[in-house]
């Protein structure tokens, strides 16, 4: 089959690799109809996550029509078309049952890697090195599923690709970055970075009930996406303004009440900070640039809470702690528990009150990705989100 | 408010087998401040040395000519590193017997010295007194560090049982299932090489006796017969190699239930004496085989066999070693090279 591989620093190729086989009595195979290039994605492209491999195939994003079950798999029939969750979740464990899937406790099969990193390992993933696993990714024609009977999620006939396919990762992301800001009556929420994730963000604040939310970014489209689609009431691009003072403003000097944090390792910004991490980062010394989550912190109201959707991968530095600490501030935070979430967002996508669909601005063929990469990672002709059909 | 406070249920605190303010002994305080004082001893002189080569090496009577300076740097780096030794590591013992042997090396030096004709021999002289003097103190540190009681924590007594060509190890991992289930697969040693990754096999021979064949560093292998010393049902198995046998060995598992309804706590400890003793096992670590991290692997598996009733493999882990995530012709298998492979 076709596969997305990832061969170094800023290379992915199309590469003929073996057809996926069942390995585990609980696996499906699923032929691939459907996938997406996700942000996360450009940090593996941009080198920035550990434990990757020459050859590994990518994609954590994807949904297709199962062609094969294992023996242990009870729910699924061949023919039956499926979003296949990006952490991959056995049911059965501690943290399955408390609905906390992406930290699963057995589906990492490498999971001495990630204890070295983190102290305790997370669940394993698709296409995300190998400290989550070493598991193969969904941009391929084909790809093997675990735990099939948890989470792969069955979608009506009459609901396209493009409205299902983000309810494996990105849709139950941003969701749960609003859900963990406990959104209350008046709230203010501001969302760092308007990307998919920070849109889907933006919008499940408003179907939370936030009274206002205001989108950060620089990139003028997407301020202007997440105001026209995604129902934000305000934006702020920090390339023409100071976040913090526009922020002040917009709330009368008392904070949001919640901050999203949906860019991660990868932030932009100014002036010394930015030279500083940006400098550190290239030589080692830190594996993440933390400049959305310090600012998102500093912007929080008293009492408030952080909420930090976008990906890091090691250590950071600088690290506000003082704010934190003397302001009553709540980090919150995680892997998105899509399995806890999916089914949910799948009926308010049948009831039509979201159509996840408007992050969607570029369609192209598998064969492409490689370009896909590269126009994603340069915002080249306003790209938001690349999905690839085989 | 008082009364509701005495009302509160007073619920006996539950007896743990192993208590961890065994690690909480403190070592000798006035030891320990002795081999710091070594250590900042170290540090200090090793960056005068580093600072003004010529200066100190005219000090102690040499004519701080450009091999005197080579000599001073290459000491001051070494005395740098004891220091760092002494005063990073969390037992200074092994920093504090690097000075002593750094001693004798300046003995020797400044022996050779004080027969040459360059040198200011009083100066030489002088020196040699104090390095001596020196050398007895890190001499004491070292004696003191060694033969204290020394009973305190885990990694002591690892140690102590590595001087014996011991490995000890010691790992635990939490189960959702209950002891009756957990003990009952464990008690049944033909199921351990389902998990066990350098297990090949273990047939049962009779109720207390079995056989087992397991794989080694760089294609070994070793058999023995082994006994069951202790079994109390949902609570506990110990077991040995019989006398004589090829590699000799111990192990011992525990099942608590763990608090709250968090399924079993498995506690297992391993002692066996590698073929080739110390020297053996400090190769097997050499090549990646740090025998906790195999341990912890091997429990990891038996809890996904536990609770999902197979080991789970991704594209990437069937294979012996690095492989990328992608499928293979491979079939599925336990590859335990890769646990604790350094990377």
């Amino acid at each position: 089959m076709r596969a997305i591989c990832w061969e170094g620093k800023k290379t992915v190729r199309v590469e003929q690799v073996p057809d996926p086989k069942i390995l585990n009595s609980r696996d499906a195979i699923v032929r691939v109809t459907s996938a997406a290039i996700c942000g996360s994605d450009l940090h593996l492209y941009n080198g920035y996550i550990p434990t990757m491999e020459r050859g590994d195939i990518l994609g954590h994003e994807f949904m297709g029509e199962v062609v094969e079950v294992g023996r242990s798999v009870g729910n699924l029939a061949v023919g039956d078309r499926v979003v296949v969750p990006f952490a991959i979740a056995c049911g059965q464990c501690g943290a399955c049952q408390r609905d906390l899937f992406s930290c699963c406790e057995n589906s990492n099969p490498n999971a001495w890697m990630a204890e070295k990193l983190f102290g305790h390992s997370p669940a394993g993933a698709f296409g995300y090195s190998h400290l989550t696993g070493g598991f193969a990714g969904g941009q391929a024609e084909y790809v093997r599923v675990p735990f099939a009977d948890v989470g792969p999620l069955k979608v009506p006939e009459e609901l396209t690709d493009e409205q299902v396919l983000f309810l494996g990762d990105i849709l139950p992301t941003g969701y749960m970055g609003a859900d963990l800001c406990n959104i209350q009556k008046g709230d203010v929420i501001a969302v760092w970075g308007a990307g998919p994730v920070g849109q889907f963000a933006v919008a499940s604040a408003r179907l939370l009930g936030a009274e206002r939310v205001i989108a950060i970014d620089r990139f003028a489209y997407r301020l202007q996406m997440a105001v026209d689609k995604a129902g934000a009431s305000d934006v702020i691009n920090y390339e023409e303004e100071s976040v913090l003072e526009a922020l002040q403003e917009l709330t009368a000097g008392r904070g949001p009440d919640a901050c999203i944090d949906a860019v991660g390792m990868e932030a932009h910004g100014h002036g010394p900070v930015y030279a500083y991490d940006r400098t550190k980062q290239a030589l080692r010394l830190e594996t993440d640039r933390p400049i959305a989550l310090r600012e998102a912190i500093m912007a929080c109201k008293n009492g408030g809470t952080v909420s930090v959707m976008g990906v890091y991968g090691g250590f950071v530095d600088k690290f506000p702690m003082g704010a934190v600490m003397n302001r009553s501030l709540t980090i919150r935070s995680g892997q998105c528990h899509v399995q806890r979430y999916m089914r949910p967002l799948l009926e308010r996508v049948r009831k039509g009150e979201i159509d996840p669909s408007f992050v969607i601005t570029h369609r192209m063929r598998l064969d492409d990705a490689p370009r896909g990469y590269e126009m994603f990672l340069n915002k080249e002709d306003n790209c938001e989100k690349v999905v690839l059909t085989m | 408010m008082e009364a509701s406070i005495q009302e509160a249920p007073q619920e006996a605190p539950k007896q743990y087998e192993r208590r961890y303010t065994e690690g909480a002994q403190p070592r000798r305080w006035d030891d320990d401040r002795l081999a710091r004082g070594l250590g900042w001893f170290s540090l200090g002189l090793g960056l005068t040395q580093l600072a003004a080569p010529r200066g100190v090496a005219r000090l102690i009577g040499l004519q701080g000519d450009d091999e005197d300076r080579k000599a001073m740097i290459a000491i001051g780096m070494r005395e740098l590193a004891s220091g760092i030794g002494i005063l990073a590591q969390r037992r200074p013992g092994p920093g504090v017997w690097a000075r002593v042997s750094g001693d004798v090396m300046d003995l020797a030096l400044l022996g050779r010295a004080i027969n040459s004709n360059r040198a200011d021999r009083n100066r030489v002289a002088m020196a040699t007194a104090a390095v001596a003097g020196v050398t007895l103190i890190d001499l004491l540190a070292g004696q003191r560090l060694r033969h204290r009681p020394n009973g305190g924590g885990r990694l002591a007594e690892a140690e102590r049982a590595h001087e014996r060509g011991v490995v000890l190890v010691r790992r635990a991992i939490t189960v959702n299932r209950t002891s009756q289930e957990v003990y009952e697969f464990w008690r049944n040693f033909e199921n351990l090489p389902q998990f066990m990754a350098h297990l090949e096999a273990v047939r049962i021979l009779d109720d207390r006796r079995s056989h087992w064949i397991a794989t080694g560093p760089a294609g070994s292998r070793a058999e023995w017969d082994a006994e069951i010393v202790e079994d109390r049902p949902n609570e506990r198995i110990v077991w040995r190699a019989v006398p004589d046998s090829e590699v000799p060995n111990e192990g011992s598992v525990r099942f608590v239930p763990a608090p709250g309804g968090r399924g079993t706590e498995i506690h297992v400890e391993l002692r066996y004496s590698p073929p080739g003793g110390r020297f053996a096992a400090k190769i097997a670590k050499l090549f990646g085989e740090e025998p906790g991290q195999q341990v912890a692997g091997d429990l990891r598996r038996f809890k996904q066999v536990m609770e999902l009733g197979e080991v789970v493999h991704s594209d990437a882990s069937i294979h012996r070693g690095m492989h990328p995530a992608r499928p293979s012709n491979e079939l599925p298998r336990i590859a335990p090279s890769m646990e604790g492979a350094v990377r």
